[in-house]
């Protein structure tokens, strides 16, 4: 049995109807056991036999040749067995969906870190040793490694609704600001790690990667190969924020050197080639403006941003993604620069766009709100659009004005005091709110289920990156299937299985959830008809079919395997309506008057996001989201070398992410009960990515309520919380 | 990691040779980077009598194998040295600090982020290489004591307190055992960054001695950092207060994450001595901490904030203001 489904038209809502009440339920995620006990296997926990280990050496200089290698005084040290360079070989990890190969530069340069070579040895500190003693030799050449400077950008063509210039002229209350955010890692805490063994003329890849169908064709399209000689597995996948979307280096090299070497090579990068090659958030230059007339209708809004990347990548920050479909306005302005650089390539770090996007544009939002003298909340909620401003679609589903007002009556908003008044002995103490928002997707998906007697099986590549897969996709199968969750089994991260979406951009969850759906869905029409009666009219539950006066046993039913594939793809409803979460952050922080160290004290995020499959894994996803919120408006900064453009904090001592002391006690996520219809056959939306979009901006909000100043460079760290407070 | 050989010393006189290995919690990760490449390694860790906590005189003998932990959690320690307990608990993570021990935490090498680049010239770690810091990024570089070949500052928190105790090192060499004020421990880093102590090869930190405990005095360890916790400092301040009536009648300080050792200003001790505690006096006190300018255009920073934290912390150890939910403690025993 097969389903291609195209997402024309909102489908029945059979989640709701079905009985086994498992769908929605906060279970454990059947993996954790596993992992907490060490029993998950994730890539570098693989040693097959006979296997050789790689380690990737760095280019040191920005841009340039390379010219030369003393590869024999490391084939010397005890172990080494080689040095490998190949044409073949890739400068950056593959962008998400690119299902391409990535640039191969040969012997040139393009970025300080670019892997250059592997050396493969006997052990991994002998691979490392001679990785770090092999010298090479360079032509270098100049190289612009500054955004600020380079003379080689790109602008865009504006994104434009109504006209901005005269509404922004005519606005009688204007807010002009600029503001930066530095690069980010995504800071996964699994090591990129590949092992490769070939068979023959197919080669196995077990790697840390997010986008197994996706990945499939990369490595393919690397090693100049037909897709159908690569298998690809990734079961378990310790975190990927969007480092994972694409096939990494270490995975070409593992490839590479196993098939020279004839057996098996793993490669796991050390932090600091996570650090040095893996991509980045593109560091964000940009200006607000926004204009408003003085009872509070804002009339216009303009974010324009520069953002950076490397030569060849196509990615570039959607920084003001949500800008332009938070609030209604006569004129919109939105403007894109990209500055090309000789650095670590940028892609997607956890819900690109909106998380640094929203930190500027909802605290020009708060600072308008102060222009205006007008509650930020009320002017929120007064400037809510009909419709998507831009392309003029009606919003699938939006209750964000439920989110604000809910939120606003849970977190006590109507005691909020007048900024800069309220100390508690040192800390000065704030609140600050700001909308969530990030744009939903439906990617093609496919997945079977097969069902014996009351045992289900569930089948696609899609993977498990800790967010939950496992469970909610046998929450789906048993729901539809009328099982206890135990009794399906479900079978992740591995390209010979149906492929999937991935995990990427918060849309895993509604693509290969609705693909599991979907082929669910046709069993249960054979389940019906084995019953002998409607599917309208069938009720599964606990194993029993049950239908127009029958009953019987699925034991019965299906004594023995029936299987269907199903495969979805976005189609009419993604073009009729616009889809995306909503909500509303709150946080209250207290800032230290004399240290300039900011702490938050709570933080609520009040969302709707569709069906919520899973109570725990979603409220999980939220709680995490909103942490890196904290992060990117408090702690997390890389930093690179003005002279080469090296990253300089090349490890988690240096690269903060928050720990566990800068994440409040009381953090809540309420979720408000929501189906999108328009999005995908189970209602549901993206969820982790939108626990961060508008995050930090509370907590940066909140800061100026308590201090009075405003911080227009993010993150605020110590320094830059003093310099406000001494100016 | 290279290979290196591995012993196991059985007496004090056997660490003749070879890097002492105490936690490895430094030691090693600078290995596997290979900033670090002993060929050998003496490991201290089956060495007896240097893991006690034990009474002298009226101080405290610390063995330089207790480790980070048992020292913060010791009942004597809190009792009369609260402000050592405090500055380890704000350092590094409790795993780390389960492993660390006393000599190793002294002896941590510096953060500088181009120290730990192998592809960046640093002269502490290859003398005469040239400082990449030097037009580099360099917010966690010192303001004070640094030479023109090194700006690196020494990252420890328990060092700092025990600087401000006034602890003293003993240290077994070739030709018996010395005590030094920790203070004289580190030698500045002039034109050879590389050498950090006066110690040589084959000495080994047998102890670190605390004075009799300043009774009475408040004390208090105020770390600021880019994250709540598990972050080094950009600043740190450790104050041992003593005050009758509203006058400051003993009063010792020293300054971390602001140069090559924790510091000290003689100066600042004695302005704020037989004063009366005032917001005045400790803003005029601020004033001879902030060389001008920095050394490092990206410390510059530190120079206010080493000031105000150091403003905050009299206050709280005068009691100008309140200190609810802080950490200053008073000194007992
Ligand atoms: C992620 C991370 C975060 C950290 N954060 C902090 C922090 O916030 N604050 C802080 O203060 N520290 C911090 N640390 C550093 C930590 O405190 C030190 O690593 C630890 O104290 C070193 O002790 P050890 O016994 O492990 O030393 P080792 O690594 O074994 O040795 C360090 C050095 O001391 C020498 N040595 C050791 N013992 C002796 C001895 N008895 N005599 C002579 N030489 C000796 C060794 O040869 C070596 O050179 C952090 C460390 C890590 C890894
Ligand atoms: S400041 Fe010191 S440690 Fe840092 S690079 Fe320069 S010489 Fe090396």
């Amino acid at each position: 049995m097969k389903d291609h489904f195209t997402m024309d038209s909102p489908q029945p809502r059979l989640l709701d109807e079905t009985k086994q009440g498992v769908i929605g339920t906060p279970m454990d995620r059947p993996d954790g056991p596993r992992k907490v006990s060490g029993t998950a296997d994730y890539t570098a926990d693989h040693a097959p036999d006979g296997m050789a280990h790689g380690v990737l050496v760095r280019a040191t200089i920005a841009r340039g040749r390379i010219t030369g290698m003393d590869r024999d005084t490391v084939l010397g040290i005890d172990g080494v067995i080689d040095v490998i360079t190949d044409p073949r070989m890739i400068r950056n990890p593959a962008q998400g969906m690119a299902g391409s190969a990535p640039v191969q530069t040969g012997d040139e340069v393009h970025y300080h870190g670019q892997p250059i070579a592997l050396v493969v040895a006997e052990t991994f500190e002998a691979a490392r040793d001679a990785a770090q003693r092999l010298t090479v030799h360079y032509h270098a050449e100049a190289a612009a490694v500054s955004p600020e400077t380079t003379p080689d950008t790109e602008t865009d063509d504006p994104v434009t609704a109504g006209d901005f210039d005269s509404s922004w002229s005519a606005a009688e209350v204007q807010i002009d600001r600029a503001y930066t955010t530095p690069s980010q890692a995504a800071a996964a805490m699994e090591p990129h790690a590949a092992i490769a063994d070939w068979q023959g003329d197919h080669v196995t890849l077990r790697s840390a990667l997010q986008m197994v169908r996706f990945n499939k064709a990369e490595l393919a399209d690397t090693l100049g190969i037909d897709p159908s000689k690569v298998r690809i597995l990734a079961p378990f996948v310790g975190g990927g924020f969007g480092s994972k979307l694409g096939l990494g280096p270490e995975a070409a090299a593992a490839a590479i050197a196993a098939q020279k070497l004839g057996r098996p090579v793993r490669v796991v990068m050390t932090r600091q080639t996570v650090f040095d090659t893996v991509l980045r958030r593109s560091e964000t230059a940009q200006r607000v403006r926004l204009g408003a007339t003085k009872d509070g209708r804002i009339t216009a809004i303009s974010h324009d941003d520069r953002v950076s990347n490397i030569d060849g990548e196509g990615f570039a920050e959607p920084v003001s993604q949500a800008s332009q479909f938070l609030y209604g306005a006569d004129g919109l302005s939105f403007t894109q620069t990209v500055a090309r650089i000789a650095a670590t390539p940028a892609g997607s770090v956890r819900a690109p766009g909106e998380a640094v996007g929203m930190l500027a544009f909802e605290a020009a939002i708060d600072e308008l709100a102060d222009a205006l003298g007008m509650d930020p909340l009320e002017l929120r909620l007064k400037n809510l659009p009909e419709k998507h401003p831009i392309d003029g679609r009606p919003y699938s589903a939006r209750r964000l004005a439920d989110c604000l007002t809910e939120g606003a009556a849970r977190f006590g908003w109507a005691d909020r005091w007048q900024a800069g008044t309220r100390r508690e002995g040192d800390w000065l103490i704030g609140i600050g709110m700001a909308s969530a928002a990030r744009s939903n997707m439906l990617v093609k998906s496919s997945a079977r289920v097969r069902l014996t007697g009351d045992q289900a099986i569930v089948e696609t590549d899609m993977t498990d990156i800790g967010t939950g897969t496992y469970a909610i996709l046998a929450q789906i199968t048993a729901e539809m299937l009328g099982l206890p969750a135990a009794n399906v089994t479900v079978r992740l991260g591995d390209s010979d299985l149906p492929g999937a979406s991935g995990s990427g951009g918060s849309f895993g969850a509604n693509s290969a959830g609705s693909a599991v759906f979907l082929a669910a869905r046709k069993l249960r029409a054979e389940i019906a008809e084995r019953l002998g009666c409607d599917a309208e009219g069938l009720t599964l539950q606990n194993g029993q079919a049950r239908g127009d006066n029958r009953e019987a046993a699925l034991t019965e039913l299906v004594s023995e395997e029936i299987l269907a594939e199903a495969t979805i793809q976005k189609g009419k409803t993604a073009k009729s309506h616009f889809s995306s979460g909503f909500g509303a952050h709150f946080a209250e922080v207290a800032v230290n008057e004399w240290t300039g160290e900011i702490r938050v004290r709570r933080m609520l995020g009040v969302m709707s996001m569709g069906r919520i499959l899973n109570e725990k894994t979603a409220r999980s996803q939220a709680l995490g989201g909103m942490i890196w919120g904290i992060g990117a408006a408090l702690t997390e900064e890389m930093q690179s070398d003005p002279r080469d453009g090296h990253i300089v904090t090349r490890d988690l001592a240096n690269y903060h992410v928050p720990a566990h002391a800068d994440v409040p006690g009381d953090m809540q996520v309420v979720f408000l009960e929501e189906r999108d219809d328009w999005a995908n056959p189970i209602q549901t939306k993206g969820i982790g990515e939108l626990g961060i979009s508008g995050a930090g901006a509370a907590v940066i909000n909140a800061i100026s309520h308590a201090t009075s100043k405003r911080a227009y460079d993010y993150p605020v760290l110590p320094d830059r919380m003093v310099a406000l407070l001494e100016g | 990691m290279r290979p290196f050989d591995y012993h196991r010393a059985e007496t004090f006189d056997d660490v003749t040779s070879g890097q002492i290995i105490a936690g490895g919690t430094n030691l090693l990760d600078l290995m596997k980077i290979q900033v670090m490449t002993p060929e050998a390694l003496v490991d201290i860790t089956r060495l007896e009598g240097l893991s006690a906590i034990v009474p002298e005189g009226d101080g405290l003998r610390i063995g330089a194998l207790v480790t980070n932990s048992a020292l913060a959690y010791d009942p004597l320690v809190r009792a009369g040295w609260p402000l050592l307990s405090r500055a380890i608990l704000a350092g590094a993570s409790a795993q780390i600090r389960n492993k660390a021990t006393t000599g190793g935490n002294l002896l941590q090498r510096t953060r500088c982020p181009y120290f730990y680049d192998t592809s960046q010239p640093c002269n502490k770690r290859t003398p005469g290489a040239g400082c990449a810091a030097i037009g580099g990024g360099g917010r966690m570089l010192a303001l004070f004591g640094t030479s023109d070949h090194c700006l690196a500052a020494h990252p420890s928190d328990m060092a700092v307190a025990l600087t401000a105790l006034g602890a003293e090192v003993e240290i077994h060499g070739a030709n018996g055992t010395r005590r030094v004020p920790l203070q004289d421990l580190y030698v500045p880093p002039a034109d050879r960054p590389d050498r950090e102590t006066i110690l040589e090869t084959g000495d080994l930190i047998t102890a670190v001695i605390l004075p009799a405990p300043k009774s009475g005095s408040r004390q208090g360890y105020r770390k600021v950092r880019d994250r709540a916790s598990y972050a080094f400092a950009l600043v740190s301040v450790a104050g041992a207060v003593t005050m009758e009536g509203g006058t400051i009648t003993d009063v010792s300080l020293a300054f971390g994450s602001v140069a090559p050792k924790p510091w000290t200003i003689p100066e600042v001790e004695q302005m704020l001595l037989g004063q009366p505690a005032s917001d005045d006096l400790f803003r005029r006190a601020a004033d001879l901490l902030a060389p001008d300018p920095a050394p490092h255009p990206e410390t510059e920073y530190k120079r206010a904030l080493l000031r105000r934290t150091f403003v905050a912390t009299m206050r709280q150890l005068t009691g100008l203001a309140d200190t609810t939910g802080t950490d200053i403690a008073r000194a007992e025993a």
